[in-house]
């Protein structure tokens, strides 16, 4: 892969008290690379996303993200956060606010954007997330797929240099997933850096550069969509793409 | 008359007991409008009229000790004075009860306003003549103690609530001493020991008055309580709203103040204004260390023996003057919880 490296992990390790869920992670993620993290649940995916921009602490090794050494130390993680956009399995907007709201209040009251170039710019984000004319609703007004555009939007309108997504169509009816992808696809071909959870293995063969195949805190494969999907080196990683592709 | 029939006398039990209520109404009703109202004297120099054969209510007592009922024993030639006061005090009412004021200024013109309450009933400056506050009282004061105790209690209640989830020890074990100490004692043994004991504590030469140590005791108090509500509020609000604030790069207050507690307060509207109603009825209790608030006034008002023996119309009286302000508090919070549920659940869908 070309370009820059925005995130680096290097011998990574978390616990939750006594239990290791991160062990030795080494993980490189350069420019515009599109990564989807895979795994039986309780493999430590979701932590690991959520490390990237200090929503979790670790314990050991090191994580810089676009030059930054994140530490456990709430300058650079405030200084990670404005470069990192996230999305949530439950959207996570906020309630008391419009669509539109949703996308200016981080650009007002973070960046110091003034309000209409706020609402210009969330406007065109609304619009390419295909949901402007939902722009003044409330999030209990929408659906869950529109909800979740709504919040890929906000995030994007931090203009982020990596967006992340922690499993973002598993909370979806299944008629929403597409609409969500879709989203996430036209993100991927305009060269955003993307780390994406997600079970969506037809978005990680389309998308992907790399699939990271992750088993009780370890990643245990990391190649290209075609080779994991076709031969899988590991038997955990068969015996996964069996459970998730066997029916 | 189905309605009557469904609901009133759709079985044995239920015709009894409706059959009870309406005999119980009949009875007690009619003998009630003809004392209160038919028979009631409402004007009166003094109390000659009331005392005559068969008289009912002696609404003349109200009408007569109005101002001191109102303004207790504030210099009578200056009543203009607490009486703009209320007015002020209305008029910071209304405007925070309608949302479209709800904006930063407001909280100035609530600093102005508490400002302009105090120099108009000070005075001393602007040729108008110094009046201790030893002499406020009445509805004036009762007022005054409620609003302001509740504008500067709210606030430190919310630091309260804030300070007792946050990771920092010190700040959370003051704000855990501060709840717990304040809300294990009475309301009555901190106005004691702001009255008597205060003043112990200080060094010669400095005092606080009266009404002043009051007012920090039952802001104390009432901050400890909201604080607990707060705290309810900020609880229901979900973990995923936090972290989606922390991952837009939302600092500490900006998140707290734009997402978080504008979620907290709204579920916390009930339980809050019920403390708010609490907290009003007892202001009441200033009177053990000396002040005249409503109630006193209306107390002392029935000692002068004029008018000695129409406490029931004197207390029904201000049973419905605390009535009218808590319900007013009661029926407004509801319209605004309406207002801001009509906003999220109409036509809801998907998730």
């Amino acid at each position: 892969m070309a370009g820059k490296p925005m995130i680096e992990m290097r011998g990574v390790g978390k616990w939750f008290g006594a239990f290791q869920v991160l062990k030795d992670i080494d993980l490189d993620v350069a420019q515009g690379e599109k990564i989807v993290l895979c795994g039986p649940s309780g493999s430590g995916k979701s932590t690991l996303v959520r490390l990237v921009n200090g929503l979790e602490p670790y314990q050991a090794g090191r994580v810089a993200v676009d030059g930054i050494e994140l530490g456990n130390d709430s300058k650079a993680i405030e200084a990670v956060r404005l470069e990192v956009g996230m999305v949530f399995q439950s959207f996570n907007l906020f309630p008391h606010l419009t669509a539109l709201e949703n996308l200016t209040l981080a650009p007002i009251w973070v960046r110091r954007m003034p309000k209409r170039a706020a609402e210009a710019h969330a406007l065109q984000l609304l619009e390419r997330v295909r949901i402007a004319e939902q722009a003044q609703k409330y999030p209990a007004q929408l659906s869950g797929g529109q909800q979740q555009r709504v919040a890929i939007a906000r995030a994007l309108a931090m203009r982020p240099k990596i967006m992340l997504f922690d499993e973002p169509t598993s909370a979806l009816d299944p008629e929403m997933i597409k609409e969500v992808l879709d989203v996430m696809v036209e993100l991927a071909a305009e060269g955003m850096t993307m780390v994406v959870v997600t079970h969506e293995m037809g978005f990680a063969r389309t998308v992907a550069d790399r699939v990271v195949f992750m088993d009780r805190g370890e990643i245990v494969e990391s190649a290209p969509p075609k080779a994991f999907f076709e031969a899988p080196r590991t038997d955990r990683a068969r015996l996964f793409l069996s459970q998730i592709l066997g029916h | 008359m189905r309605w009557l029939r469904e609901n009133l006398f759709g079985s044995w039990g239920s015709t009894l007991a409706t059959l009870g209520i309406l005999w119980l109404a009949w009875m007690l009703l009619p003998p009630f409008v003809e004392w209160a109202f038919l028979k009631a004297v409402w004007f009166a120099p003094d109390s000659r009229p009331c005392r005559a054969e068969g008289a009912g209510a002696c609404w003349a007592l109200i009408a007569e000790k109005h101002r001191f009922i109102l303004f207790g024993t504030y210099p009578y030639e200056q009543h203009w004075r607490p009486g703009a006061a209320i007015l002020v005090l209305f008029a910071l009412y209304t405007a925070s009860a309608l949302r479209r004021f709800w904006r930063p200024a407001l909280a100035l013109a609530w600093l102005g306003g508490l400002a302009l309450i105090g120099l108009l009933m000070w005075g001393g400056v602007l040729g108008l003549p110094y009046v201790e506050n030893e002499r406020w009282g009445g509805l004036m004061l009762t007022l005054l103690l409620a609003t302001f105790g509740i504008a500067f209690a709210f606030p430190i209640s919310i630091l309260l609530a804030l300070g007792r989830r946050t990771r920092l020890p010190a700040v959370r074990a003051l704000a855990v001493a501060w709840i717990e100490l304040v809300r294990g004692v009475p309301l009555i043994s901190l106005l004691f020991m702001a009255s008597v004991m205060l003043p112990l504590f200080l060094p010669e030469g400095v005092s606080i008055d009266k009404l002043l140590r009051a007012l920090i005791a039952m802001i104390v108090f009432a901050a400890a309580y909201l604080a607990e509500v707060v705290r309810g509020g900020l609880q229901a609000v979900p973990h995923g709203q936090v972290e989606a604030a922390d991952a837009l790069g939302l600092p500490y207050w900006r998140k707290t103040l734009l997402v978080v507690l504008p979620q907290a307060l709204r579920v916390a509207i009930p339980p809050l204004v019920n403390t708010f109603i609490g907290f009003f009825k007892d202001t009441s209790l200033v009177v053990i260390i000396g002040l005249f608030d409503l109630l006193t006034s209306i107390k002392v008002a029935l000692i002068e023996p004029a008018w000695s023996g129409f406490g029931v119309e004197a207390y029904l009286f201000a049973a419905l003057v605390y009535f009218v302000f808590c319900y007013a508090m009661s029926r407004y919070s509801q319209d605004l919880e309406r207002e801001l549920e009509r906003s999220r659940t109409h036509a809801l869908k998907g998730n």
